[in-house]
């Protein structure tokens, strides 16, 4: 029987892609290993390989086809033996290969999918970080500075960096972008894509892999005068070079007694992504931001990546700025405006509501904002505040939120332990007692290393049900 | 050891090397400034430990005793106006041969708001942005990639300066050092990677510490040549960073200077002295001093005895008034605890 061959998923949060060419031809014969097509998303082409031996029967999705689903059959691989007419009844499933049936396949749920045990189909496994990924598309209110009549751009994370970076560039010549890959590669998750084309080598620097150094590199570089955005390919690569993220960058101006000043900007994606296991799923926001001398920024969409970059490349202070991988592929409204730069320290209002407050950052905001359209259903308004900047934090809109709504969950895609969510209960209880009708509660991560397996990472990580089950307990 | 003539540097291959570095040729009046500049540094120092025994000072405080020539010879061939320099924690000697006010240092080591730091930095946090003088950082090893920073900002900016980077043999064994070697040599940044080997981190020698203890080929691998350099003669120093310096602003990248020379006094002011003899450290005083070495060059220029009694006063008098001026000038003001957090505010 022949073999479908079915479109691949560069990565776990890919829904689909471009089939940007075919290698072989029908009846070309192939063995394991043969390229036989390139596979295209936004941020990444691969070569995609043939695991079966066999002759190629059909070609079901010609190339140059974008928006191929995962999962799609795209060719039909003819065992030894079988001929061409063989093919062409195997693939009957798939016979009209037109994209419309294509996507009808796809819509199948995995759990309906019926498996054959040989060829296995693909399946999207049902994980923790496709759950945050999902609450992602959530948007908030938009920042009330834009002018009326502005116009909005759908625009990615990832590209709503790039432009923050490209403008900056721009205008000012003291400003250039060094880490791994970010050069030729085009940024491991294509962050610091076509930078190196419009500004050249001078100012878009690959670096050997070499954290701890080039760290150092940019934090001396910042101290000489220039302004260096140094990408982390993920923070957690960061813990290699945090002695000078922190003793190097933070401290410099105040041991100086003001002579000194390093403006710099280390950025990266932080947090858990999709499946990677412990050593590469941390937040690292309240490392950074309990200490004194650092700004730390941690944005949800794709307006505040953009507005908050440029004021960190422009900011004389150094800043850690902490993105996060499942968000960079999200679109969302930014304003088209020729410098569109947002204030550092300022929480953001997602959603108004009056019976809770539910506070977060980064990836959590669109898991508050789920739970909040939930919550609605059921007559409980909550107030959604995006705090945006972690270090210095926006102290006055979250008291300013519990005085109206009396009740607080802190929700946060980290570690509990000493964590944000610590810090803003502290800071209820400190200043905030009197507005409480019930205590402060947080919704985290499990305390323990992220695990590998897509049941336990579900388990351990944040999503809706579990800010609605904790905002339940409290009102 | 350190009075021997260094080594040639062995090629390991045919690539082209500085040539081996000539002893400088110093007029009288230049001999006369090492001499001037590597007494104030030694009689600063011995102040300082003084004051540190009176508990003036606090904290570390890491004496330059003994190593003055590197410091002397080496910023005396530098280009003040580009060219940038950053150190360790044993810093107070390099901001005294770059003719920093001493009153401003000694504040700073007795934390007063007056100190170069405004009292909040302390004996390894120093700096002067206006000397291009860029620390004074107490984490061993973070000079290097900070060094290679600044360097790279000379390239970028093409303003035809040279950062000296200096670091001890101890910082010798840090890996962001070679982090650091590599993306220099890769970049052709120009850098001269000083290696002050003194001989012991803290308490552990060379020998003990050093797979490789001949430091000036720490580079090879990395394709960065190295020349051995007798620490102690102010004038070996001052024509190695001549040598270096014509390497590196030609843009044939960093290059490597192995300084060798010796802390008479402990690592910091709370040293056991136990791990060499005090046999070993009065050898060294009595044949190699780096002072009397100049000294015994001025008087075969025909320096008098006398004048250099009048230069001995002079410095003594710019180290003790240095010395009031920190004993009697105010602290901070306690509001200062909030200022130089950060640069702007949010």
């Amino acid at each position: 029987m022949a073999i479908e061959i079915k479109m691949p998923a560069l990565s776990p949060t890919m829904e689909e892609g471009t089939l940007a060419k075919w290698l072989v031809k029908e009846g070309d014969t192939v063995k394991s290993g043969d390229i036989m097509a390139e596979i295209e998303t936004d941020k990444a082409t691969m070569e995609f390989e043939a695991v079966d031996e066999g002759t190629i029967g059909k070609i079901v999705v010609a190339e140059g086809t974008d928006n191929v689903k995962v999962g799609a059959v795209i060719a039909t691989l003819l065992e030894d033996g079988e001929s061409a007419d063989a093919a062409t009844s195997a693939g009957a499933g798939t016979k009209d290969d037109s994209p419309k049936a294509d996507a009808k396949a796809d819509e199948k749920k995995p759990a309906d999918k019926v498996e054959d045990s040989a060829h296995p189909s693909q399946e999207k496994v049902e994980t923790g970080a496709r759950q945050l990924f999902e609450a992602a598309k959530n948007d908030g209110v938009q920042d009330p500075a834009i002018p009326e009549g502005t116009e909005m751009v759908k625009t990615t994370v990832r590209e709503a960096l790039r432009d923050a970076m490209a403008e900056e560039m721009r205008k000012d010549g003291r400003v250039f972008v060094m880490g791994e890959e970010v050069a030729q590669y085009q940024g491991a998750y294509k962050v610091t894509q076509s930078l190196l084309e419009e500004f050249g080598d001078r100012r878009v620097i690959d670096t050997p892999i070499t954290e701890y150094g080039f760290a150092g590199v940019g934090t001396g570089a910042a101290m000489g005068g220039l302004k260096p955005i140094i990408e982390f390919m993920t923070f957690n690569f960061a813990m290699q070079a945090i002695d000078h993220i922190i003793n190097s960058a933070a401290k410099t101006n105040y041991m100086s007694g003001g002579q000194m000043r390093c403006p710099i900007v280390f950025r990266g994606p932080n947090g858990a992504a999709s499946r990677v296991g412990a050593q590469h799923s941390q937040n690292y926001g309240p490392w950074y931001a309990s200490v004194p001398g650092l700004i730390v920024i941690a944005p949800y969409d794709a307006a505040d990546a953009k507005g908050l970059l440029k004021a960190a490349i422009r900011s004389e202070d150094p800043v850690v700025f902490l993105e996060n991988e499942l968000m960079y592929g999200r679109s969302f409204d930014v304003p088209k405006l020729d410098d569109y730069v947002l204030p550092i320290g300022k929480a953001r209002i997602m959603r108004e509501g009056s019976h809770v407050t539910l506070v977060s950052y980064s990836i959590g905001v669109g898991l508050a904002l789920e739970a909040a359209e939930t919550l609605a259903g059921e007559g409980i308004e909550a107030e959604v505040i995006d705090l945006r900047t972690l270090r210095p934090l926006d102290k006055q809109t979250v008291l300013k939120s519990l005085a109206k709504t009396n009740r607080l969950v802190v929700v946060e895609e980290g570690w509990p332990t000493c964590s944000i969510a610590s810090e803003i209960t502290a800071i209820v209880m400190e200043e905030g007692f009197d507005d409480l009708d019930a205590p402060v509660l947080r919704v985290t991560n499990e305390d323990v290393p992220l695990p590998y397996a897509a049941n336990l990472e579900k388990k351990a990580l944040i999503d809706a049900k579990k800010i609605v089950a904790t905002v339940k307990k409290i009102i | 050891m350190a009075k021997s003539p260094a080594p040639p540097a062995v090629p390991l291959s045919n690539r082209e090397r500085p040539a081996d570095p000539k002893p400088f040729e110093a007029t009288k009046e230049q001999l006369l400034d090492f001499y001037r500049h590597m007494l104030l540094i030694r009689r600063f120092e011995e102040k300082a430990g003084q004051l540190y025994g009176l508990g003036f000072i606090g904290g570390f405080c890491h004496l330059y005793i003994g190593q003055e020539a590197v410091a002397v010879g080496l910023q005396s061939a530098l280009d003040g106006d580009k060219d940038s320099v950053i150190t360790g924690y044993r810093d107070h000697g390099h901001m005294l041969a770059y003719g920093i006010d001493p009153k401003v240092i000694m504040a700073e080591l007795t934390g007063r708001a007056a100190g170069i730091s405004r009292g909040k930095g302390g004996s390894m946090h120093m700096f002067s942005t206006e000397h291009k003088f860029y620390g004074g950082h107490g984490i061993v090893g973070a000079q290097v990639s900070l060094g290679t920073g600044l360097a790279f900002g000379h390239k970028y900016s093409n303003d035809g300066g040279v950062c000296l980077a200096y670091f001890g043999d101890g910082a010798a064994n840090q890996g962001q050092v070679y982090e650091s070697f590599n993306m220099a040599e890769l970049w052709k940044l120009p850098i001269i990677f000083v290696i002050e080997n003194n001989q012991y981190a803290m308490g552990t020698s060379v020998n003990r510490a050093s797979a490789e203890d001949q430091l000036y080929r720490r580079g090879e691998s990395f394709r960065i040549p190295g020349i051995q350099v007798d620490g102690m003669d102010v004038l070996a120093c001052r024509g190695a960073a001549e040598e270096a310096l014509a390497w590196v602003r030609a843009g044939k990248g960093p290059v490597i200077l192995e300084m060798k020379t010796y802390r008479y006094r402990g690592h910091s002011m709370s040293d056991p002295a136990k791990y060499r003899s005090r046999e070993e450290v009065q050898g060294v005083r009595d044949k190699s001093d780096p002072i009397e070495h100049v000294k015994k060059l001025l008087e075969a220029e025909g320096v008098t005895e006398a004048d250099l009694k009048t230069i001995e006063q002079d410095i003594r008098k710019t180290v003790n008034e240095a010395a009031d001026f920190a004993e009697s000038t105010p602290e901070p003001e306690e509001t200062e605890l909030y200022t130089d957090v950060l640069v702007e505010s949010y």
